[in-house]
């Protein structure tokens, strides 16, 4: 009986769990990464116990992928010989962490993972209980596969009727942010429902877990159903749902009024509708990160660059978020388009969203990206604004020099290159899964 | 005497150590570039003790406990806040650094302000007047008694935390 959240707590324990009650529970895979990943390892250290669990415990190199300065080639040193000396096998160096949790297979509906990054809400896209941690909890976990949790009350939110086109989940997500402010979901988790979100890919689906924890969500869950089904591409077993459920309060957002969502500097609650920026100019445009880097993202892009240049005074970087991606993009021609077009295609992995690489923004400089975090310095100088968007918003403002309405550009006159897959086809039937011990 | 370091809502963990800057596991490297950014004299200026008030939702954004790391390598006694981000909240806790949640004083104290906090009680005193923090969660008290989560795992396992939840 209960939300999304308590459901799964209450099998993962045998008995009914309610929100508020604070439990320690095992969890099925503990993640850290380039950055999060030493500081851990030190804190499991001092424990001076076995790690619990080699295969279940994930590493991924993508913060600082390869590595650009000596400082963070020694914290690759650290990650690497404590997985050599623990027998961890999986370790990663081919995209970000979050896009590698799902694609691996580690991630299943009515699960329960941690991880040492915020944007680990990721994989409740998928009907996962996932929630970011510090290092120090997820050292706690790497030695007994535990953690303990404050069972979160639940905010409902639902999206009713269609998305329009050109406008995104990234919008959604944006105005919920505008609706609810920046701590508007702290310490609570957010269930993700509606018409739209009954229509949306699980490629879109991750976009809203991914940007739950921008407004303060511990978690934001989505009920697994056949697209989840779809996309796990096996006779996947569950049966997952709200139960009488009782939710702190209930947000309800209209889709098909929805304009296209800005969050501009230096705030991510700071959201406007598309209109009020417009004209902005750009020096830099990034397609990527956890929030939209995936292949249905790049399509997006792809079909507004083909047979067009990028404004020669905006660099555009694109970095798919892993290298499946990356080579479904080559397959389908997306990164010769990019490159034709003149943008720049990085390693799969973070790029510049966190201001160490790829695209570090100096001080007056003003940059639109598909990301998920617009702090002041978050992408280089503390001088620099950062604007947050869709990926057709991006895609026409590397166009256009400036931030520019992707729907004044007729894509009838510029057709995709590349006929899209159906959903669940495509990057998603050919996943290598290594995963799947819960 | 302590005196406050005033900020404002929605201090970033990447205001308070940008990612430029944490890429070390050295406390004292972190503590140096404490808000190099954001505010360049603090890491200079702060003095062992001080207290930082900041608004709302303290530490928002990124889970990286380098965070709280730096704010305790360069001095800082506590950290009290109208709010705080959960994962800031928790990390800071888990490391020993005082966060203490009070409402009250945020719209009553200056930068300078001189300041004593019993950090056990929750009593913040400025100026001659007397704040009250919020009480901390079960779990949160058993790690401070404790130190930190890492000397409460490991001298006590989870039962410390079974025993209060």
């Amino acid at each position: 009986m209960g939300t999304l959240t308590e459901e799964i707590f209450s099998r993962r324990l045998g008995r009914d769990v309610h929100a508020g009650e604070i439990v320690v529970a095992p969890v099925d895979y503990a993640m850290a990464h380039d950055v999060t990943g030493p500081l851990a390892i030190e804190a499991f250290r001092k424990l001076g116990v076995p790690l619990w669990d080699p295969e279940r415990v994930i590493m991924v190199f993508d913060h600082i992928l390869p590595a650009n300065t000596v400082a963070s080639a020694g914290l690759h040193k650290i990650v690497r010989d404590f997985a050599d000396e623990y027998g961890v096998t999986h370790v990663f160096q081919e995209g970000i962490c979050h896009q590698l949790m799902v694609e691996k297979g580690f991630i299943r509906p009515g699960g329960i993972v941690v991880g040492a990054d915020s944007h680990s809400t990721t994989y409740g896209a998928l009907g996962c209980f996932s929630a970011g941690f510090g290092s120090t909890d997820i050292a706690v976990t790497f030695a007994t596969g535990k953690t303990w949790f404050r069972v979160p009350e639940t905010i409902r939110i639902n999206l009713r009727g269609a998305l329009p086109p050109g406008i995104f989940p990234k919008d959604l997500a944006l105005k919920v942010i505008r609706m609810l402010g920046a701590e508007g979901a702290n310490y609570l988790a957010v269930e993700w429902g509606g018409e739209a979100v009954e229509v949306m890919s699980v490629d879109e689906r991750l976009t809203l877990a991914n940007l739950t924890v921008d407004f303060g969500g511990k978690a934001g869950l989505c009920e697994p159903d056949e697209h989840t089904r779809a996309y796990l591409g096996e006779a996947e077993v569950f049966d997952l749902h709200p139960v009488s459920p009782v939710y702190r309060s209930l947000i309800e957002v209209d889709a098909e009024t929805l304009e296209p969502q800005i969050a501009c500097p230096p705030a991510i609650d700071n959201v406007q509708d598309l209109s009020m920026v417009a004209g902005t100019q750009l020096d830099e445009v990034f397609v990527g990160s956890c929030a939209n880097g995936r292949i249905e993202d790049l399509a997006i892009v792809a079909s507004y660059f083909e047979g067009r240049q990028v404004h020669p005074h905006t660099r555009t970087i694109v970095v798919p978020a892993s290298k499946q991606i990356y080579m479904e993009a080559l397959a389908r021609g997306y990164i010769q388009t990019f490159m034709e077009a003149g943008a720049l295609v990085m390693n799969a992995g973070c790029g510049p969203c966190l201001g160490r690489q790829h695209g570090v923004l100096g001080a007056g400089e003003r940059a639109l990206s598909t990301s998920n975090r617009n702090y002041a310095g978050r992408m280089g100088s503390a001088q620099a604004d950062i604007y947050l968007a869709n990926p057709a918003v991006a895609a026409a403002s590397a166009l256009a020099g400036m931030i520019a309405d992707p729907r004044d550009i007729s894509k009838s006159e510029n057709p995709p290159p590349r006929p899209s897959p159906a959903r669940g086809e495509g990057v998603i039937s050919q996943r290598e899964r290594v995963g799947g011990r819960n | 005497m302590a005196r406050i370091f005033k900020f404002g809502d929605g201090i970033s963990t990447d205001a308070i150590i940008p990612g430029r800057y944490n890429v070390t596991t050295d406390a004292v490297a972190l503590g140096k570039a404490c808000f190099i950014e954001a505010r360049p004299d603090f890491a200079g200026s702060v003095q062992p003790g001080d207290v930082i008030v900041g608004g709302r939702n303290f530490g928002c954004g990124s889970s990286r406990e380098h965070a709280p790391m730096a704010i305790k390598a360069a001095g800082v006694q506590a950290v009290v806040a109208r709010s705080f981000a959960r994962i800031f909240y928790r990390n800071a806790i888990n490391i020993g650094l005082p966060v203490i949640q009070c409402d009250a004083v945020y719209d009553a104290v200056q930068d300078g302000d001189p300041v004593s906090i019993d950090i056990h009680s929750g009593g913040i005193n400025v100026n001659g007047k007397m704040f009250q923090g919020e009480t901390p969660g079960p779990v949160a008290v058993a790690i401070m008694e404790a130190g930190t989560l890492i000397d409460l795992i490991k001298t006590r396992g989870w039962a410390a935390i079974e025993e209060v939840s």
